[in-house]
């Protein structure tokens, strides 16, 4: 086993959450719609009609490019790319194929946690495309729906710089962080609107030492998988597999392979086309694009999660902390503005903030201001004269007998209202929950 | 009231005037359609009176219309039976024009097949006859458009050109043609056949005419992301501008000429010089290489054009595809396969490039290009089997403009020995319909074209 080296790439495709489609005006929104719909005579490929590009989907396109640090081509086009398939309509995608929008990027996994040694992975490229429509087999039919036809689609390519799963997996959970922060699409996996494909194979540990760009003479793709332990589990499975295949003096077919997430092996779907075989040319019913630099300036790209999580280390925040607050834009937000809040003579420092948003789920829909009020009461706990208190009580008691009763009866509410006596009496100088337990204490006493 | 012959601008006056309605107008040439239909087959569709609901500068106006064109509600096959059933949920932006400014779509027009040809004759619904001469051709691939005007079927017409599909039936029926700029008039909505290079223009009786469509047809759309946002200028202004032009000859354009057609041309070039225009010899590349550029540019987007005719739509399987439509596709296939797109379509981009180069050169020198449309004047049916590359060899001297993307109308210039139409093209520079029409309806205004529109129209009176 530790003989071959497994080498494995990543492409990934993200549905842009713009309003409208690629290259027309029906909504890219597509989930739950009645089939075909939402179409036009564009997205269904009708005779005559053109494609216009999303001006949107190539400013996100962009966008993603540069928080994956990638070199935003000034000049790009849309090319044809050929192939027959009933849920495509007009015979051939748009897509990219010489000139990508962004490319030669890399994203380091130096934030995650599980990852001390750091990890860099190269972006090989990021493209534009056009989503294709959606079969639907029906007992021995097969129906089309046309409604996801045309929704714009980024492709990430990665360099083949993984030898593991669980890098994969690292990598890709930051990646869905990364694009959740941009804004640019839900990443959901559920729904489609992030699909994984591993490209694996593996060679001799002498041949892959000697020269790292050396790759192995066949390669196998792992398509449709809709999480990132499936992803994890699927390359487990094809890495073993390949390697057994390998001691044996065998060469893996190069293949697109399906995932069976129940069984959890992976089997064949059909063998892999060249990409000679799709006869790229450039669509000539769309001008080639030219970004100025102006122009790619004025994308910018927000604090990414990673660089967020460096700050918050600053900030002196515990690493594993920092890293958790960072998955969630909502949750960095919400730490981000109660922090803002802080006062000096409050007592509350960002720690503590860290601490009540990450423990209590239930908080993170709460308003800082709110958030805040609460962090302080409890970092300023009221004190309370227990002598003082326990007369009081005793002498309430004795004056509401009503609700004594009550209480004895199992009227839970009677209790709120002796606390609220007390607290009364006090003049807001007791902690309401101290009161309570006190309460209950003296009255199953007197039982 | 004696409307025969009367073009588009004459019509709107009498319909202005009252002098007749536009439901008679519209049942004189439906009669006319009914007569001489069956003879010419220019007509695939006829569309029953649909009254416009809009009112502009072509109210009333009857209009045959290339059966590229999607027409909502309304047939649309390219003729090809592949589309045989094929009726279009939505509108061309060319006939929402027209359609707009009162035009009345009174039937859509033959062509070669997916507008693959120059004679009409690789339509799956047969070969239109050319009103001229029964036995012959109309051209192509906008055959039935030209065959209508010339008989005055339809007193105008739409056609596309993608090389030479406009000009050369306009040539050989003795007609006017216009191709506009690329990018000049919407795509959206004509079957793609070279997506690079297709252009809808019209086919008419007089440049005014012509003025006046492109006038309501040019602009940008934003459904089509390579129209042109470069300003209109005032089309019927522009064709009185009466300007004295600096006129390019190229020799380039006389070789393996008809002698007759050459002559003919030439003689037209004299009559330009003593209307008082500049002649100058220009030298361009020979239209030969042309060819080959178009053939492989061409094909190549067939072939990615037709991939969408997959049998799983539309009601007709691909083996409805007739010869020439296989022919390209697999042409197109090969000169895009890997190994072979950098030998032809790559080196036939690049090619492309000089040739615009070469336009851009010779119009530093001079205001318009002029040569004959077509090497030979209209082919008699079944010609085309003597050449396999019968529509290239035809198109030779069209499709150096179409590849640069340059504006082109072809003017009729005399008849030969046989009574048969010769065009000459003028071709201006990018965006510069105003000058060449200018020089055409100063021609037109001179020489009546030799009387050859009207004498095309009186054989079917």
């Amino acid at each position: 086993m530790d003989k071959y080296k497994p080498v494995i790439g990543l492409e990934i495709h993200v549905e842009l959450k713009t309003s409208s489609k690629m290259f027309c005006q029906c909504a890219a929104d597509y989930f739950g719609k009645e089939a075909n719909s939402n179409t036009c005579p564009v997205c269904l490929g009708l005779p005559g009609a053109l494609p216009v590009p999303n001006k949107k989907a190539i400013e996100w396109t962009i966008l993603i490019g540069k928080a994956l640090n990638c070199k935003i081509n000034p000049v790009s086009k849309f090319d044809r790319k050929h192939y027959f398939y009933p849920d495509l309509p007009k015979g051939y995608q748009i897509s990219q194929y010489d000139e990508p929008i962004a490319s030669h990027g890399d994203l380091e996994l130096v934030s995650n946690p599980r990852h001390p040694r750091g990890v860099r992975v190269g972006i090989t490229r990021v493209h534009l495309e056009e989503d294709t429509g959606k079969l639907l087999h029906v007992g021995a039919e097969t129906l089309v729906d046309f409604n996801r036809s045309g929704v714009p689609l980024v492709e990430i390519v990665t360099d083949p710089d993984f030898d593991n799963a669980e890098d994969v997996k690292v990598f890709l959970e930051e990646l869905h962080t990364i694009i959740r922060y941009l804004g640019v699409s839900d990443a959901d996996m559920e729904k489609g609107s992030m699909r994984m494909e591993p490209n694996i194979s593996a060679m001799r540990y002498e041949i892959r030492a000697k020269s790292e760009k050396k790759l192995p003479n066949y390669k196998v793709e792992v398509k449709n998988i809709n999480s990132f332990n499936f992803v994890k589990k699927a390359i487990e499975y094809e890495i073993e597999r390949q390697i057994d295949l390998l001691k044996v003096g065998k060469t893996p077919a190069q293949e697109t392979r399906g995932f069976d997430s129940k069984k959890g092996v992976t089997y064949t779907q059909r063998s892999k086309e060249e990409a000679h075989d799709y006869r790229y040319f450039p669509e000539p019913d769309i001008p080639p694009m030219t970004f100025s630099q102006k122009y790619i300036n004025t994308i910018k790209v927000p604090e990414l999660p990673q660089n967020k999580v460096i700050r918050y280390v600053h900030q002196g925040l515990k690493y594993i902390d920092a890293f958790t607050l960072t998955r969630n834009k909502k949750l960095s937000h919400l730490f981000e503005v109660t922090s803002l809040k802080i006062k000096k003579q409050d007592n509350v420092k960002v720690t503590d903030i860290a601490n009540l948003i990450i423990n209590k789920k239930e908080y993170i829909n709460l308003s800082e201001e709110v958030l805040y009020t609460k962090l302080r009461e409890i970092k300023n706990p009221i004190k309370t004269d227990e002598k003082e208190l326990d007369a009081l009580i005793k002498h309430l008691i004795k004056i509401n007998k009503q609700a004594v009763e009550d209480y004895k009866k199992g009227k839970e509410n009677a209790i709120m209202f002796l606390v609220g006596q007390v607290m009364r009496e006090m003049n807001g100088k007791a902690d309401a929950n101290i009161v309570r337990e006190r309460l209950i204490l003296i009255l199953k006493s007197k039982k | 009231m004696n409307i025969l012959g009367k073009s588009i601008s004459e019509l709107r006056y009498l319909l202005d005037k009252k002098d007749i309605s536009e439901d008679e107008l519209f049942n004189f040439f439906k009669k006319r359609i009914s007569r001489f239909n069956p003879k010419l087959n220019a007509f695939l569709t006829i569309v029953d009176k649909s009254k416009s609901n809009h009112v502009g500068l072509l109210s009333g106006i009857p209009f045959a219309i290339k059966d590229n064109f999607c027409t909502q509600n309304i047939r649309t096959t390219a003729s090809s039976k592949v589309l045989d059933n094929f009726i279009p949920p939505y509108e061309s932006t060319v006939t929402k024009k027209l359609l707009n400014s009162g035009s009345i779509i009174i039937g859509k027009t033959n062509m070669d097949a997916w507008a693959h040809g120059s004679s009409t004759e690789t339509s799956d619904y047969g070969v239109t006859k050319n009103p001229w001469d029964l036995t012959r051709v109309a051209g192509g691939s906008s055959g039935g458009s030209s065959a209508a005007v010339s008989s005055y079927i339809t007193p105008a017409a739409i056609g596309s050109e993608t090389a030479g599909s406009i000009r050369g039936p306009a040539s050989w029926c003795g007609l006017v043609g216009l191709k506009p700029t690329y990018g000049r008039v919407s795509r959206y909505g004509l079957i793609a056949m070279g997506s690079s290079l297709d252009c809808p223009g019209p086919i008419t009786l007089t440049v005014k005419d012509a003025a006046l469509i492109l006038q309501i047809i040019a602009g940008k759309d934003k459904f089509d992301a390579t129209s042109s946002n470069n300003k209109i200028p005032n089309y019927l202004d522009s064709i009185n501008q009466n300007k004295k032009l600096k006129i390019g000859v190229p020799e380039e354009y006389f070789y393996g000429l008809n002698e007759e057609i050459k002559i003919s041309v030439m003689n037209s070039i004299s009559k330009m010089k003593q209307m008082g225009h500049q002649l100058k010899k220009v030298k361009l590349l020979d239209p030969k290489y042309a060819i080959s550029v178009y053939t492989i540019i061409q094909r190549s987007e067939v072939s990615s054009n037709l991939a969408r005719y997959d049998g799983i739509r539309f009601g007709n399987n691909r083996s409805t595809f007739a010869a020439e439509a296989k022919r390209r596709i697999m042409f197109g296939t090969y000169t895009l396969s890997y190994g072979y797109y950098d030998a032809f379509y790559k080196k036939a981009q690049k090619v492309r490039t000089l040739i615009i180069e070469d336009f851009k050169n010779a119009f530093k020198d001079v205001d318009v290009i002029i040569g004959p449309t077509m090497p030979i004047t209209a082919t008699k049916i079944g010609d085309i089997n003597k050449y396999p590359f019968f529509g290239e060899l035809m198109d030779k001297l069209t499709e150096p403009a179409a590849e640069a993307g340059i504006p082109a109308i072809n003017i009729p210039v005399g008849l030969d020995k046989q009574g048969l139409p010769i065009g000459a093209s003028i071709m201006g520079r990018w965006f510069d319909e105003e000058t060449i029409l200018d020089l055409a309806n100063q021609f037109e205004k001179e020489t009546d074209f030799f009387g050859v529109i009207k004498k095309g129209i009186n054989n079917y009176k």
